[in-house]
């Protein structure tokens, strides 16, 4: 017994340790000047200093990075979910023609590998004028976050009975006053679940979103990119870039966290 | 749940439908079209029929970038799942520290993968990296910019850093959905820690287990941004993986015909392996 005991915390204890490491090896870098990181090996910051981010905060290219990436997302994560929830209702309480073949066809663009998609999307978004914009990204991310949304939506409605629906119309509600007020409460962490993992991917996705973009909506991942190849090595700048990335991610995380477990499951273990 | 049989459901699909119709038919039509046709510029195109899928078919090229995808998709397949297991299994049920270790543990899946890419890019380099540094000072000659073996190394850590978690998360979601009654009646019956985890966890973990073992197979198999900026494919080629190589042809080189029948060959083993991995974890559920 006492050997299970220590195991339990020591294995998730190493194992965070190793996930924090290279974090702090970022975080580290970025508060240290380039001389220094060039110079010698440090633990720490010997000469502290914040000048690497005063230049994001302060130059255009760099802060509008993260605003043209934030606004995407939110613009993705809120089309995928808005046009999955009727769609996962659907599948979840009707048996309708060809629907099995649907919801098959819906998880293969989830196999997709984007850089098969690469070049024709940069094609098909410039034939129709969106190429540079927000929501170019947006709908394009929505190749792979719709199917996920739907298929973590139908998990969670299937596990509310029907019941739930037939009393609503009994006692007079229409379909829209019920799904509205009703249903969407009652999956209320669901829908979470689903915003959080949509955020997720479109956030962490850069191949698309560079392909997309050119100059008014690039994201913050292609300016870092370019920032590490054009203009030699400003390590530092780029730690402090990558650690600022790591922010809104960490925000997401920290509003799912109750559900974390529980959603992770799909809804329906 | 026994649903009823009602056609206007397609009603409520049909917003999808179109979305994804509209990102995933049309591009696809596109480099079905590039596949059969060969040009030489000027918009100028003309029918090939099925010699691009021939050559990259017999490519030695193709096949050695497969090899390569084959070996990583394994290689972390193997790592990270019974890690994963592993640690869901040592985690506590219940105290204030669980949600701490989750969104700890959460935390590398929410950074955007070129950053990954760079913060181990950082973290490995040799003289200025910690993880570099360390190694050699305790007496290993590593270079992952020069030796292919040590690129692989660090690209295989920086994954199961990476994604780990993913089937800890998974695996810890099932195992908190086990009553406590199994536990009890295993007590009962004198069951000890390895016939509890083969009779009641791993079974009751079966389903939460596929949807990671897909989701991992699926995304290291179409796995770019990462190792592209850790180490651009290089030392040489010895790193190029599938998707990089894609790239290379279909953006660096621009030979449109090529790269489209890579992109559905690509595509089709992805289909096909998903299917049947699917299909026989299935399958061994329902026995």
């Amino acid at each position: 017994m006492n050997v299970k005991k220590t195991a339990g915390w020591l294995v998730p204890t190493l194992y965070i340790l190793f996930l924090m490491l290279p974090i702090y090896w970022l975080i580290n870098m970025s508060f240290k000047t380039t001389n220094e990181i060039l110079g010698s090996f440090t633990l720490y910051p010997q000469e502290f200093t914040l000048d690497n981010y005063i230049t994001i905060f302060t130059d255009p290219t760099w802060y509008m990075g993260y605003v043209n990436s934030i606004s995407y997302v939110t613009l993705n994560t809120a089309i995928s979910v808005a046009v999955a929830l009727p769609a996962a209702y659907a599948f979840s309480r009707y048996r309708f023609i060809g629907d099995k073949h649907l919801f098959f066809w819906l998880l293969t663009n989830r196999m997709a590998p984007p850089a098969v998609f690469a070049l024709p999307f940069f094609q098909l978004y410039s034939a129709v004028g969106l190429f540079d914009t927000h929501i170019a990204v947006a709908l394009a991310h929505t190749l792979f976050n719709i199917p996920l949304a739907v298929w973590i939506l139908e998990g969670f409605m299937s596990g509310v009975p029907r019941e739930l629906d037939e009393t609503a119309y009994v006692d007079g509600h229409s379909f829209w006053s019920f799904f509205g007020k009703i249903f969407i409460p009652t999956i209320a962490a669901g829908i979470g679940v689903a915003c959080f993992f949509c955020f997720m991917f479109s956030w962490v996705e850069l191949l698309l979103a560079k392909t997309l973009t050119a100059v008014e909506a690039k994201p913050i991942a292609a300016t870092m990119t370019k920032t590490a190849s054009s203009s030699g090595y400003e390590l530092g700048l780029l730690a402090a870039a990558g650690t600022l990335t790591i922010i809104p991610g960490a925000f997401v995380i920290y509003f799912v966290r109750n559900y974390i477990a529980k959603g992770f499951a799909l809804g329906r273990v | 749940m026994n649903k009823l049989q009602n056609n206007k459901a397609w009603l409520f699909v049909l917003p999808v439908f179109a979305l994804v119709a509209f990102n995933a038919i049309i591009p696809l039509m596109t480099v079905v079209n590039y596949s059969m046709q060969e040009t030489f510029g000027n918009n100028e195109f003309f029918w090939a029929g099925v010699i691009w899928f021939q050559d990259i078919l017999q490519s030695e090229r193709f096949h050695a970038s497969l090899g390569r995808q084959a070996i990583f998709t394994a290689s972390i397949l193997a790592i990270e799942m019974p890690l994963g297991i592993a640690i869901a299994l040592c985690m506590p049920r219940k105290g204030p520290w669980v949600s701490v270790c989750l969104v700890l543990m959460a935390l590398p899946l929410l950074i955007p993968w070129n950053v990954v890419g760079a913060m181990w890019n950082i973290f490995a380099l040799p003289d200025i990296g910690f993880l570099g540094h360390m190694l050699n000072a305790i007496g290993f000659d590593f270079n992952f910019t020069r030796q292919p073996g040590d690129a692989w190394f660090t690209l295989i850590l920086m994954d199961v850093w990476h994604w780990t978690s993913l089937v800890v998360l998974l695996a810890y979601a099932g195992l908190s959905s086990i009553p406590d009654a199994y536990y009890q009646a295993a007590k009962i019956d004198g069951a000890g820690g390895w016939a509890i985890f083969r009779f009641i966890q791993l079974p009751k973990l079966k389903r939460v287990l596929t949807i990671a073992f897909l989701l991992r197979f699926m995304d290291s198999f179409m796995i770019y941004t990462e190792p592209f900026v850790l180490t651009g494919g290089g030392p040489g080629n010895s790193t190029t993986l599938l998707s990089i190589d894609l790239v290379k042809i279909a953006l660096g080189q621009f030979d449109l015909g090529p790269a489209a029948a890579m992109s559905l060959v690509y595509f089709l083993i992805i289909l096909a392996l998903s299917w049947v991995f699917y299909t026989v974890m299935m399958r061994n559920e329902e026995q």
